[in-house]
């Protein structure tokens, strides 16, 4: 049985480790039965059609949503640490990732068990999950609208009947105003993508309407934290480097959705736009994402510009680091490469990291999660089978591909395919200690 | 096209009032200057909320089909459609932030809706004295060449015509290619569109061309402009991609700069001005006390003071006193707070004022307490990420 000590971020007050048992009448002002009733939040429920609309514009009313609500939790003390203290930069070179120095997100080293060579998981309800944190936590119920107007309650009771979606705090953020997305918070649904939440997140995205508020999604095995489902989302003014990597165009579909692969990127990665509706754009990449699942790929999500870009990365960190093979250095920094560092925001812990930080080290971190060439087109291969659409790599003439890596070839440990389905169980239980 | 009648219309006054502002850098007959140019171009005025355009060309006129009043007030986004590249909207973008020059080839739509291809180069303008980016001048050369970089079709477009070219005997030296009649939807398909090497010099010489005039105005009128950063920024004055975060928001509210003598105020809001009478240049450089009069609770001064050396957040209602025409004072729910840039030091102060009678609560509105708070947020993000700028 192979270990690793990991250490876990922890997103909400209330997280403790699943030895603690569910007294009676709790006394937290949680979400479980014990303290439900009565509990009232703010309802947002967005506007039913799409946005055609352009670019920033003055802040929306979603996006002084989330603001005011952050400040308010942010001037209570809810949080761990003013992440605003810390301090940050961006990385001299061609891509721009940002570091930022915060030695106080990783503190708890508590060790708990959480498998990670499994995508799916079945929710289990002992462990830590949202309807475990103080409903302070919480700052408004979200919904896909059913009219063509955006709709606000400001005291909306808490239904379980209606499986509300809510929108709560990262008690460890790594930026301003990062926040949970929760669908169906109620329902308990593991960390699993499925077409309806994807579809919400996309249209929390549109409703910002600000290119900077990304949402991400982290699977088993790519380092979410907890197994209920979830998104993530925050603030950063500036392009995310995954963002500024050149793409080619492999196919579309016959819905209109444009896959493109990246470019000179550490991660290799798809990125999906377009689609005659908002709608064929999530169905799309859940389709696609469901069969990484099927498939026990890790995965994460990147949803940008407004909801109109996603990046779908697929990865393999986890399985390289319980086998070993992760190189030392790389390691010793004890980032995981979860959405938002593969996208070129890295947190770093120790300050000889953050002094330290280059272009070169973020590639050679992040080019340890990305799957091989061979792994990825093997990916790519049953990704298209299952939306349903063919794609020939063509050999063009005179296709100029960038290959501006500062750290030389991609994946110098490339002779092994990683990240394959785990056929054999018993041969290959991965456990990581955090 | 200009605009002579003394009509009453709101539209137009908003129009006069931008294209004034803009007048107001340079000397004399600077929009006359301007208009006698050939060049398709449009100058933007960062420091005014929305980043509107504050000039537009007769050449950008007949380019997109707009009138003067339609352009003027209007952000450039305003020109690019559905089918426009995300990625060149992020390029624009991101080159406006970082407050540097662009050339890239992008996708417009016209007024009829028709959308056409061009090479849009785009400069900041820096101020001599102060280091600050003045205006930004962007150049639109429409391409007809028909080179593309990659996609299908690019092979056809090129044995299309050489084919004919063979057919007729004729051999034509083929740097763009004939006008080819292609529907709008096909231009619209393009995944992109190269200008050819004299469109891109054409641009060069264009940009050349408006920067001199500006120059040249603006040494008359002892205000320097410059196409290069002569200095750095002084420290009271901000960057042009925080001011154009900060003009987003829509409530009142100052950014006060604590490491100053005095702690002046560094910027005002529109809003702020309209609540308090104010004009901005009244404002700017000023501590807020001259919100404060007679009747202003000196207790209250007082526990703000405390709070801002603590670097502590708080609220009060004190008795402010406006410039208005009445002069009227007004109770300010104010909010201040200290913000924090990315060295994770304390670079500003925060004052967002709400008239105290404004608190009645509209069921379908935010709090207005969240809609305060709100602004901080805005503020803290907007802060903290202009500070990251790369250069």
């Amino acid at each position: 049985m192979l270990k690793i000590k990991r250490v876990p971020t922890v997103v909400s007050n209330y997280q403790k480790d699943e030895s603690a048992d569910e007294s009676v009448g709790c006394g937290r002002n949680c979400l479980g039965a014990c303290c439900i009733n009565g509990a009232r939040l703010p309802l947002y429920a967005c506007k039913k059609l799409d946005k055609s609309g352009v670019g920033e514009k003055p802040v929306a009313f979603l996006e002084s949503l989330v603001l005011g609500e952050w400040e308010d939790r942010f001037q209570r003390g809810l949080f761990r640490y003013d992440v605003t203290a810390c301090e940050t930069k961006v990385i001299p070179g061609k891509y721009g990732f940002v570091a930022q120095l915060n030695e106080g997100r990783h503190l708890k080293k508590r060790p708990t068990e959480f498998r990670v060579d499994k995508v799916l998981q079945s929710f289990d309800g002992n462990k830590f999950n949202f309807t475990k944190v103080g409903q302070e936590e919480l700052l408004f119920q979200f919904e896909a609208g059913e009219d063509g107007e955006v709709q606000f309650f400001p005291c909306m009771p808490l239904d379980a009947e209606n499986s509300p979606s809510v929108v709560a705090i990262n008690v460890s953020p790594i930026e301003y105003g990062h926040v949970l997305l929760i669908p169906r918070v109620l329902d308990c649904l593991p960390q699993r993508i499925d077409h309806k939440s994807l579809l919400l997140a996309l249209h929390m995205a549109a409703e910002a309407a600000n290119p900077y508020f990304r949402l991400g999604y982290n699977s088993l095995g790519a380092f979410a934290t907890i197994n209920h489902l979830h998104f993530q989302a925050y603030y950063l003014a500036m392009p995310f480097p995954l963002e500024k990597a050149p793409s080619k165009k492999m196919v579309t579909t016959a819905s209109g959705v444009k896959i493109s692969e990246l470019l000179s990127y550490p991660v290799r990665s798809l990125l999906f736009e377009g689609g005659s509706s908002m709608q064929d754009l999530s169905d799309t990449v859940s389709d696609a994402c469901v069969c990484l699942q099927n498939n026990n790929i890790p995965f994460n999500i990147l949803i940008a510009d407004c909801g109109r870009q996603i990046f779908l990365m697929p990865q393999c960190y986890a399985e390289k680091q319980a086998l070993g093979e992760v190189s030392p250095e790389v390691l010793e920094t004890q980032v995981n490469p979860a959405v938002w560092e593969i996208s070129g925001h890295m947190v770093l812990k120790r300050k000889e990291d953050y002094e330290g930080a280059s272009e070169e080290n973020a590639w050679r971190l992040l080019a340890e999660a990305s799957l091989s060439e061979e792994r990825f087109k093997e990916v790519n291969a049953l990704i298209f089978e299952a939306i349903g659409c063919s794609y020939q790599e063509e050999e063009l003439e005179g296709t100029v591909v960038e290959q501006d890596n500062p750290s030389g070839s991609v994946n110098q440990k490339s002779n092994r395919t990683h990240g394959g389905p785990i056929t054999n169980g018993t041969a290959s239980e991965c456990l990581v200690l955090q | 096209m200009s605009i002579t009648q003394s009509s009453a219309s709101l539209f137009t006054t908003a129009t006069e009032e931008k294209e004034g502002a803009f007048s107001a850098r340079y000397s004399l007959w600077i929009k006359e200057a301007l208009d006698e140019l050939p060049h398709s171009f449009t100058i933007t005025d960062p420091f005014i909320s929305g980043h509107p355009i504050v000039f537009a060309s007769p050449g950008f006129l007949k380019m997109t089909g707009y009138s003067r009043e339609e352009v003027i007030g209007r952000n450039g986004r305003a020109f690019q459609g559905p089918k426009t590249n995300r990625r060149s909207i992020m390029e624009i973008r991101e080159a406006i932030r970082e407050e540097r020059p662009v050339q890239v080839s992008i996708l417009n739509y016209r007024k009829s809706g028709s959308p056409f291809w061009m090479l849009f180069h785009m400069i900041p303008v820096f101020g001599n004295d102060d280091g600050r980016v003045i205006h930004f001048v962007a150049v639109q050369v429409p391409i007809s060449g028909r080179k593309m970089r990659n996609g299908s079709g690019c092979s056809e477009m090129v044995f299309g015509s050489c084919r004919r070219e063979v057919c007729l005997g004729s051999y034509v030296h083929q740097e763009r290619a004939l006008p080819v009649e292609c529907d709008e939807q096909e231009l619209e398909n393009w995944e992109h569109c190269e200008a050819s090497e004299s469109e891109k010099l054409k641009s060069v010489e264009a940009v050349g061309n408006v920067l001199s005039v500006l120059t040249r105005y603006s040494e008359f009128a002892g205000r320097l402009v410059c196409g290069k950063r002569s200095c750095l920024r002084v420290a009271d004055c901000l960057s042009s991609s925080l001011v154009i975060s900060l003009g987003r928001i829509k409530q009142s509210f100052v950014l006060t700069n604590p490491c100053l003598p005095d702690m002046p105020v560094v910027y005002a809001s529109d809003a702020f001005l309209t609540l308090t009478g104010y004009k901005r240049h009244e404002v700017l450089g000023q501590n807020c006390r001259f919100l404060s009069g007679v009747d202003t609770d000196s207790s209250v001064l007082y526990e703000m003071k405390e709070c801002i050396l603590k670097g502590k957040p708080c609220t009060v209602q004190i008795l402010n006193y406006s410039n208005r025409k009445d002069k009227s004072t007004f109770w300010n729910l104010l909010h201040i707070s200290p913000v924090r840039n990315a060295s994770g030091k304390t670079a500003y102060f925060v004052g967002v004022q709400m008239e105290a009678s404004c608190k009645d609560i509209e069921s379908k509105e935010l709090r207005p307490e969240t809609r305060q708070l709100s602004v901080v947020g805005a503020v803290r993000v907007a802060v903290r990420s202009s500070f990251m700028v790369t250069c």
